[in-house]
Formats: structure tokens, C-alpha cells, sequence
């Protein structure tokens, strides 16, 4: 959170000109649409006849109720405590997406046919591909972090050409490479082991300086008062320096696992059966596409909040230390 | 003097790439004295003290802990360091381990004492420095003077030869000051060796057992405390002593 001031502003949805200019602009922007002939039309039948029939009043009149709907929604959701706030907006705009959804008519018995599979298969594939790589890219992050860091010549030029090369390719080419590549030199590697090594690489690079910066945001006096103490490189790093510089890391560190969960579906294009690919194949047949790329969205979606929330119970783990 | 001997510096030079920062320096310092080292900012007094415990590195000279050699290839460098507390202007305690924490470390990582034993020497030294009662909190909830008082009793944990202080009062409020002297003061009565830099002439004048002033990379003056403050031999010492005692 910002640093909140003691003294309450007022309440920005509850001043005058704000929710008038809010319903002005949701006004405008209906009107220019006509819903005449959507189910929101239907609904207004008794207000404006047959919808069809009813012309500019009907347009108006539709665009008047929505925009009216809406300021009172949320001049409403004004007054509620935060927690609240929070919770109705979330749930008001997971029903807008739902809505959304619904307009493409999926076929629900298809899915509930093939998502037993799309999980055991595919969320399983996705998820042990992933927490593998995360952890290999994360210890080559603590490695190379302290690489870049270091003043030994080797170690540098090693850990600046590799954070270098695998930010500096796609990951998609990565991907190719490893699986076509490492074949050249005598290596044959399966495609679970390609796409893994790939994404760990790759994330690795990105997450190094990560740890980096984290590691360099440490004052150096902690470094100073360790080294009195007789600490040596290793226990400061571990007990001192990297305790420290995990609430400086965790943020983008999430950021980076969140991304790497899905960026893992460009395995599939090796033909690693993990949930992009399976979402792509399954529909194929019935030509049922829309139903399992939306429900492998939705997995995916499950997923990154769930690791949302693990980040944010580290974090405040991890805020204990600066409390007063 | 013929106690035995913690400090010995003979002829120390060091240079910050072209800049001569320690020039010709030749100090000993004996078991269960107390120096004080004061001189005008940049002088050289927080290079002279760090390089007595290798924080910094001497290029010319020789200097020895315990009959220890401080130079770039030593191997024990961990044993130098764990035999000589350093107190930080600015604390440098520990901010994610608790005030108890910080004082266990030391003992129980780099000299593999176990939990129960550290904990019974951090309690001890914090009692000494008047603080047990704040063991459990976090460095942050802790006032200046009280964290530096936790940073003394860190170093003490270690149950070093000689502590090394520098200017451990300058970043503090002044009411905090003298909660911070008392604490030193009382170590100094307790025979502790000691090397203060701080610009605390009235805890010079009463504990120490010599006054160093610094100027420009080399010491200026040496003497005690009532010949250093009443009859001062060097001009510079007579202008440093009246800028400091002006105010
Ligand atoms: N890491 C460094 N690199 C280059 N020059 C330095 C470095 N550290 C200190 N110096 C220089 O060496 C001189 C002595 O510094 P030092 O910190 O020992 O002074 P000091 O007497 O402790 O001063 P103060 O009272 O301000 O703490 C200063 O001129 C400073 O600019
Ligand atoms: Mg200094």
C-alpha cells in the first residue's frame, strides 16, 4: 500500500461533478450502439414496447437505464468498507467475463468430457515442467547472480555472455534450438527434458539479475559488520545478504514464475503434451476449439492466483522486519 | 608498559589509488588500555581503525593482532576478525533477525558454540548494556542510542580482545548520547581495550588512557589525556581542540 494519510479524502465517486461526467461518458458511449435489438432490448420491453419498433427512444432510453445502472453501482460500491469494495468488483467483473463467455454457446457436456484429461494430462505436464524449471532457474540465479557480482574475471565474463545470450533470444528459438541443437553435438534429449532445460535457462538469465539488483540493494554496511564478525563470504551471503534481499527479490521473482507458467506452453510446439498442447489437439476433431482454449485459459488463470496468493503470504512473511 | 601487547602498527601507509590516506602511522596499542582517536573529518581515522581488523587493506608497514600479520594472502583472517568487535557509526545491526538473534550469531556461526550457550551469553551481555528487556524485538522498533547499545553488546558476544569504535555517538540525538557513553564507559572501568574514534572530549578526558589526534593521514599528537587537553605541544592540536570546544 502507499503511505495513507491520516486525514480521509473525499470519497472521488462521490463528488458531483465526477459522477455526473461518469454518467455523461456511459451515456454517450451506449447510445452511440444500438441495443435495440440485443436481450437487453428484450428485457425493456415494457418500457419501450417492441424493441424493434421503438427507434430513437428505445435507443435512448436503453442507454439512459445503463448508464443510470451504473453510476448507482458504483456510487453504492462507494460507500462500502474496503475489503468490500474489493470482493464486489471482483465478482462483478468475473460475471461480465462470464457473460462473455456465454456468448460463444460452449458446449458444456464436451468439456466435462475432456477435462479429466486436460488435468491429468495436460495442468499435470504444465505444472512439474514448470516447478522444475523454476527451481533450476532459481539456483542458477543465486549462482549467477554472485558470478556478475564477483571479481574473479572467469566468472564474470561466463555469467555476462550467458545472461546476455538467453535474454537476448526468444525463448520460442531457445525452445528449437535445444530440442534440434543439442542432437547435432551427439546429445539426444527427450522433449520434457528440452523444454525444461530451455525454460530454465532462459528464466534463469532473467532472474539472475533479479537477484542481482536485490543483492546489490543491500547496504554495504551489513556486509562490513559481518565481515568484523568474522563471517565468511558464504554464511554472510546466506544468512545475512539474501534474508535481506528476498522482499527486495520476491516481487518480480513472482512476476518471472508466473510468467515462466505459461510461457511453459511453448514446449508444446515440441510436442510436450502439456495444457496448451492438449488444448489445441482436443478440440480439434469436432472442431470444438473455443471449448477447450477457454478452459485451458481458465487453468492457467487458476493457477497464476494461486501462486498470487503463495507470493503475497512470502511477502508478508517477510514484512515482519519492518514493522514498528 | 610491559602488558602484553593486542595492537602493533609499525610504519602503516595506505594509499586510495593516488590518494596517501594513512601515512607512516606507528601505534601500539596494550592489553586493557583505552584509546581515543579524534582529528578533523577525513583525517584518516576510520581507515586507521578498519585496517585493524582488515575492513580495509594497508599497503606499506606491518601491522599485528595478537601477533597476528594483517596482509592480503593470510588465511586467518577470520580468527583476527572474530577477536576484535567493530561499532559502527550507523549500528549495521542485523535488521531481519531479532535483538537477540543478532547477538547469537556471531557465537554460534563462526565459533560453533551451541544455541542454548549463546543465548546465555547474548542475555548476559544485554543485561550489561541495560537492554534484556528488549531481546525479542526487531533492530527497527528499537530507538538509536538502544540499537547502538544492541550493536556493543553484538561485538561483546564475541568476547573479543579489543573493541574498535567508530564514532559510535555521531549519528545519535544527543539525549541518546550519553545512554551510549555510560555503556562504554562502564566497559572501560571493566578493563575492556578499547580504540575510540569520537569526538566525545569529556568521555576522552575521563577514560581515556591516551589521545591521539589525527590530521591529514598521520597522528599529529599522542599524550594523556591531561597533557593532550591542558598543554597540547602541536598548533594544529591547539586549533582542533578550540573548533571542538567552541560551541
Ligand atoms: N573507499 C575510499 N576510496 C577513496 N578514498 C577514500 C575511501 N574511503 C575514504 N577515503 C578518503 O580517505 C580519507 C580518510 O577517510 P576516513 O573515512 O578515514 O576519514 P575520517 O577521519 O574517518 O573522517 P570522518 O570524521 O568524516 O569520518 C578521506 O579523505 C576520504 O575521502
Ligand atoms: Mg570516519
Amino acid at each position: 500500500m502507499l503511505y495513507p494519510d491520516t486525514v480521509e479524502a473525499e470519497v472521488l465517486v462521490h463528488k458531483p461533478w465526477f459522477v455526473a461526467t461518469m454518467f455523461g461518458v456511459v451515456f454517450a458511449i451506449f447510445l452511440a450502439f444500438n441495443l435495440t435489438s440485443t436481450s437487453f432490448g428484450e428485457l425493456m420491453r415494457p418500457v419501450i414496447g417492441e424493441p424493434s419498433q421503438s427507434g430513437l427512444y428505445g435507443r435512448f432510453a436503453i442507454a439512459f437505464v445503463i448508464a443510470l445502472l451504473f453510476v448507482l453501482n458504483v456510487v453504492l460500491i462507494g460507500f462500502a468498507s474496503l475489503r468490500v469494495q474489493i470482493a464486489i468488483v471482483w465478482f462483478e467483473l468475473l460475471l461480465l467475463f462470464l457473460a462473455f463467455f456465454a456468448t460463444f454457446h460452449l458446449s458444456l457436456p464436451f468439456i466435462r468430457e475432456k477435462l479429466p484429461f486436460l488435468i491429468s494430462q495436460g495442468v499435470v505436464t504444465t505444472l512439474y515442467v514448470s516447478a522444475i524449471s523454476i527451481i533450476i532457474a532459481s539456483l542458477i540465479a543465486i549462482l549467477g547472480a554472485v558470478a556478475k557480482l564477483s571479481t574473479n574475471g572467469f566468472a564474470y565474463a561466463i555469467a555476462s555472455f550467458y545472461t546476455s545470450f538467453f535474454r537476448g533470444l526468444p525463448l520460442l528459438m531457445q525452445v528449437y534450438l535445444i530440442y534440434l541443437g543439442l542432437p547435432q553435438l551427439g546429445f539426444v534429449v527427450g522433449a520434457v527434458p528440452a523444454g525444461i532445460l530451455a525454460l530454465s535457462l532462459c528464466y534463469g538469465a532473467y532472474m539472475t539479475e533479479i537477484f542481482r539488483s536485490g543483492i546489490q540493494s543491500i547496504d554495504r554496511g551489513q556486509w562490513e559488520a559481518s565481515r568484523s564478525m568474522g563471517f565468511g563470504f558464504s554464511l554472510t551471503m546466506r544468512r545475512i545478504i539474501l534474508p535481506q534481499a528476498l522482499p527486495v527479490i520476491i516481487p518480480p521473482t513472482g512476476n518471472q514464475f508466473i510468467s515462466m507458467l505459461k510461457d511453459s506452453s511453448l514446449v508444446s510446439v515440441i510436442g510436450v503434451w502439456e495444457l496448451m498442447f492438449l488444448a489445441r489437439t482436443l478440440g480439434q476433431k469436432t472442431f470444438q476449439h473455443m471449448e477447450m482454449l477457454i478452459s485451458a485459459s481458465l487453468i492457467y488463470w487458476m493457477l497464476s492466483i494461486c501462486l498470487e496468493l503463495i507470493q503475497s503470504r512470502i511477502e508478508r512473511h517477510y514484512a515482519r522486519s519492518k514493522v514498528r | 608498559m610491559s602488558a602484553e601487547t593486542i595492537i602493533e602498527a609499525r610504519a602503516v601507509s595506505k594509499w586510495y589509488g593516488q590518494f596517501h590516506a594513512l601515512k607512516d602511522i606507528n601505534l601500539t596499542v596494550h592489553k586493557g588500555e583505552r584509546i581515543v582517536i579524534c582529528g578533523p573529518s577525513g583525517s584518516g581515522k576510520s581507515t586507521l581503525i578498519r585496517c585493524f581488523n582488515r575492513l580495509e587493506s594497508h599497503q606499506e608497514g606491518d601491522i599485528a593482532v595478537n601477533g597476528i600479520h594483517l596482509h592480503p594472502k593470510m588465511k586467518n583472517v577470520a580468527d583476527v576478525r572474530s577477536n576484535v568487535g567493530m561499532v559502527f557509526q550507523h549500528f549495521n545491526l542485523f535488521p531481519h533477525l531479532t535483538v537477540l538473534m543478532n547477538c547469537m550469531a556471531g557465537p554460534m556461526w563462526v565459533k560453533g558454540v551451541s544455541a542454548a550457550e549463546a543465548r546465555k551469553t547474548a542475555l548476559q551481555f544485554l543485561e550489561r548494556v541495560r537492554i534484556p528487556e528488549q531481546a525479542n524485538k526487531f533492530p527497527v522498533q528499537l530507538s538509536g542510542g538502544q540499537q547502538q547499545r544492541v550493536a556493543i553488546a553484538r561485538s561483546l558476544c564475541m568476547e573479543p580482545a579489543v573493541m574498535l569504535f567508530d564514532e559510535p555517538t555521531s549519528a545519535l540525538d544527543p539525549e541518546m548520547v550519553s545512554e551510549v557513553l555510560d555503556t562504554m564507559t562502564g566497559l572501560a572501568r571493566d578493563g575492556m581495550t578499547m580504540v575510540c574514534v569520537t569526538h566525545e572530549m569529556g568521555f576522552a578526558r575521563a577514560v581515556a588512557d591516551r589521545v591521539i589526534l589525527m590530521d591529514a593521514g598521520q597522528i599529529v599528537e599522542e599524550g594523556k589525556p591531561d597533557s593532550f587537553f591542558g598543554n597540547p605541544q602541536h598548533d594544529r592540536t591547539k586549533l582542533f581542540l578550540s573548533q571542538i570546544l567552541k560551541h
